[in-house]
């Protein structure tokens, strides 16, 4: 369980979040969603104190945040990042044993125990046949599946995703995303996702908070916050919703489009 | 194949036993060539001693057999002359080849290197600063490699600052930044030297420069160097994991929970204690932290577990023969042991530049 009360941060003078408050339960995928520069990734960073807040507190399971050793965070909270690992390539087995490190103290090396958790790791987000390979020759989507395999052996209650679906073709993107919402309900992790993509959101987010500025929009399920009246002011783009038997999907179009083809809609060209 | 790939992968799933394996015995050669070139670098001389007149010696001066039946010349040309210069080249060659494998994962970028950036000069300035102003002669024998320590500091804290200030490191940046630092202190370090009247003329601006193995003798600051580097080695080796993090980048080793910012200055500290020891005793020898581990690498792969005893391992034995080379090949002169690893390491310099991402 994260929760947020009042999250502010400024890089400068430049307000990112203001007074932002965010629940996210056990058991249950939050989506952030908003516009380029909405604050959805700071307020991310926030949560795993990659960022400190100026303002406000975030709770993980009741602690504040601030107070707790670094390696107690990420005993708790699994990151998904991607980083290019530059001039130094690990073969992804190291880079999933990495996710043992808040376990084990400086001097001991990674055990059977650590070796056993990496392998289930890898085993299931099904990436356990490239263990021995470099992880720099990875395709985009067996990356993002290694690193989420890499959260996995860090064995935390809560996991967080900073657009896991970059980069990634439509198979990935589904796959990525369905693993992430397996591990919320059979695991009863809290998993918090960055999307760009609010269709992915429609699809796999129980609930959704809708960012705009720096300042929440909109907090709820998928069905109340992904709805034209409250997206279009904010992406500044046409949006039609349509109903499908299993939920329901976004189409978009330029403002400008609508206005030709909706005349009659009540001036939002203003 | 007997085996089938199910039977692998259940009793190794991740392959690591197999590399275990494997690396094991690249260090256990590794261990071999290098014990095998120091009895070599014992031996050979303008005096040629058998090697086994040289186990004899040792061992006899480790307490396993007489020391007065020994042939007294043999004996001072083996332990008294070289075997501490034998002894100073591993520690010199160790120490500078791990510290390289440690910034090259500070920074994320192969080009790192305690030479490359300044750091060697730093340590050299800071050591002639003690010659000519007697700064800390206060505690004796040890002032030398105090000071270097505090000079390699100041130079590495530098560079870093320089080259961060963008908020991240990039190739350009760094090289720009160890090249200017390094050659202002190499000014500094010549100006004290010349300044100084050359009281103490055993170490020549040559020295500073060039590095050498030649005043090594036994004593209180060749045994702090051999501490030094083996505590080095330990601790790098102890931190392998959050290295292979922070060479992955911060914010990695940040959801690790390990601070980047906090693990970066206890790795500047280490490695600045560790430049500043072995240049106090040998000058500025270049080039050893750029080559040695870029070879380790290739052999035991990238992980910080394998590449760093690798890296100290080669690192040692590369600079055993580079002096027998020093030594050997204008009879009687003596070449600073520097220009041998030069001539080794700038063409490899060049190679890793032609071969740099244009991202870099």
């Amino acid at each position: 369980m994260i929760t947020a009360n009042g999250i502010g941060f400024a890089y400068g003078d430049r307000v990112v979040l203001d007074d932002v408050d965010l629940a996210a339960p056990h058991g249950q995928v939050l989506g952030l969603v908003g516009p380029n520069g909405s604050g959805k990734t700071t307020l991310l960073r926030t949560l795993y104190a990659s960022l400190r807040a100026r303002t406000g507190a975030v709770l993980i399971d009741g602690d504040e945040l601030g107070a707790l050793p670094a390696r107690e965070i990420a005993r708790r909270v699994a990151v998904v990042v991607q980083e290019s690992s530059g001039d130094l390539p690990l073969l992804v087995s190291d880079m999933v044993l990495l996710g043992r490190t808040p376990h084990r103290s400086g001097f001991s090396r990674a055990g059977r125990e650590d070796d056993r958790i990496a392998a289930d790791a890898l085993a299931q987000v099904g990436a356990l046949h490239l263990a021995t390979q470099p992880f720099d020759g990875l395709s985009g989507g067996e990356r993002q599946r290694v690193l989420i395999a890499r959260a996995l052996a860090q064995e935390a209650s809560h996991l967080l995703l900073d657009e896991p679906t970059n980069h990634l073709d439509v198979r990935y993107q589904h796959e990525v995303l369905d693993l992430a919402r397996q591990l919320a309900l059979t695991s009863h992790r809290t998993v918090i996702v960055v999307l760009h993509d609010l269709n992915l959101a429609a699809t796999y987010c129980d609930r959704v908070l809708l960012l705009d500025r720096g300042t929440v929009v909109a907090d709820g399920t998928p069905d109340v916050v992904l709805d034209p009246a409250l997206l279009e002011p904010v992406y500044e783009v046409a949006v039609q919703r349509i109903d499908l038997a299993d939920g329901f999907q976004l189409a978009f179009r330029p403002l400008r489009h609508r206005l030709l083809t909706v005349p009659t809609h009540e001036g939002s060209h203003a | 194949m007997a085996v089938t790939l199910d039977d692998v992968t259940l009793a190794d799933p991740l392959g690591r036993a197999r590399r275990r394996r494997r690396n094991t015995l690249a260090v256990v050669a590794l261990s071999l060539v290098l014990l095998l070139s120091a009895v070599l670098g014992v031996a050979v001389g303008p005096v040629w001693i058998h090697p086994v007149d040289v186990l004899r010696i040792v061992a006899a001066h480790l307490g396993a057999g007489d020391v007065t039946a020994l042939d007294p010349v043999s004996d001072a040309i083996v332990w008294d002359v070289r075997l501490p210069r034998v002894l100073l080249g591993l520690a010199v060659g160790a120490g500078l080849a791990v510290c390289g494998v440690a910034l090259q994962a500070m920074v994320r970028n192969m080009l790192a290197d305690p030479y490359l950036l300044g750091i060697n000069s730093g340590a050299s300035s800071g050591a002639a600063a003690t010659i000519l102003f007697g700064v800390g002669l206060g505690i004796g024998e040890h002032a030398l490699a105090a000071s270097a320590f505090l000079g390699a500091l100041g130079a590495s804290l530098l560079v870093f600052v320089v080259a961060r200030a963008a908020g991240r490191v990039t190739s350009v940046r760094l090289l720009l930044a160890g090249v200017a630092v390094g050659y202002a202190l190499s000014a500094v370090t010549s100006f004290l030297i010349f300044a100084s009247g050359s009281a103490e003329g055993a170490r020549s601006v040559m020295f500073w420069l060039l590095g050498s193995l030649a005043l090594a003798q036994w004593g209180g600051p060749l045994a702090v160097l051999l501490v030094v580097v083996v505590l080095t080695c330990l601790v790098l080796g102890a931190w392998a994991r959050r290295l292979d993090a922070l060479a992955i980048g911060d914010e990695t080793a940040h959801v690790l929970g390990i601070s980047p910012t906090r693990f970066r200055t206890q790795l500047l500290v280490l490695v600045s204690l560790c430049i500043g020891a072995v240049v106090a005793a040998a000058g500025s020898v270049g080039f050893v932290g750029l080559v040695v581990p870029h070879l380790a690498r290739r052999l035991v792969g990238s992980a910080h577990a394998w590449a760093v005893p690798a890296a100290a391992l080669l690192g040692a034995t590369f600079l055993l023969w580079a002096d027998l080379l020093c030594r050997m090949l204008l009879q009687p002169r003596e070449l600073p042991v520097g220009i041998v690893t030069a001539l080794v390491g700038a063409p490899f310099l060049l190679y890793l530049i032609r071969r740099l991402r244009p991202a870099g």
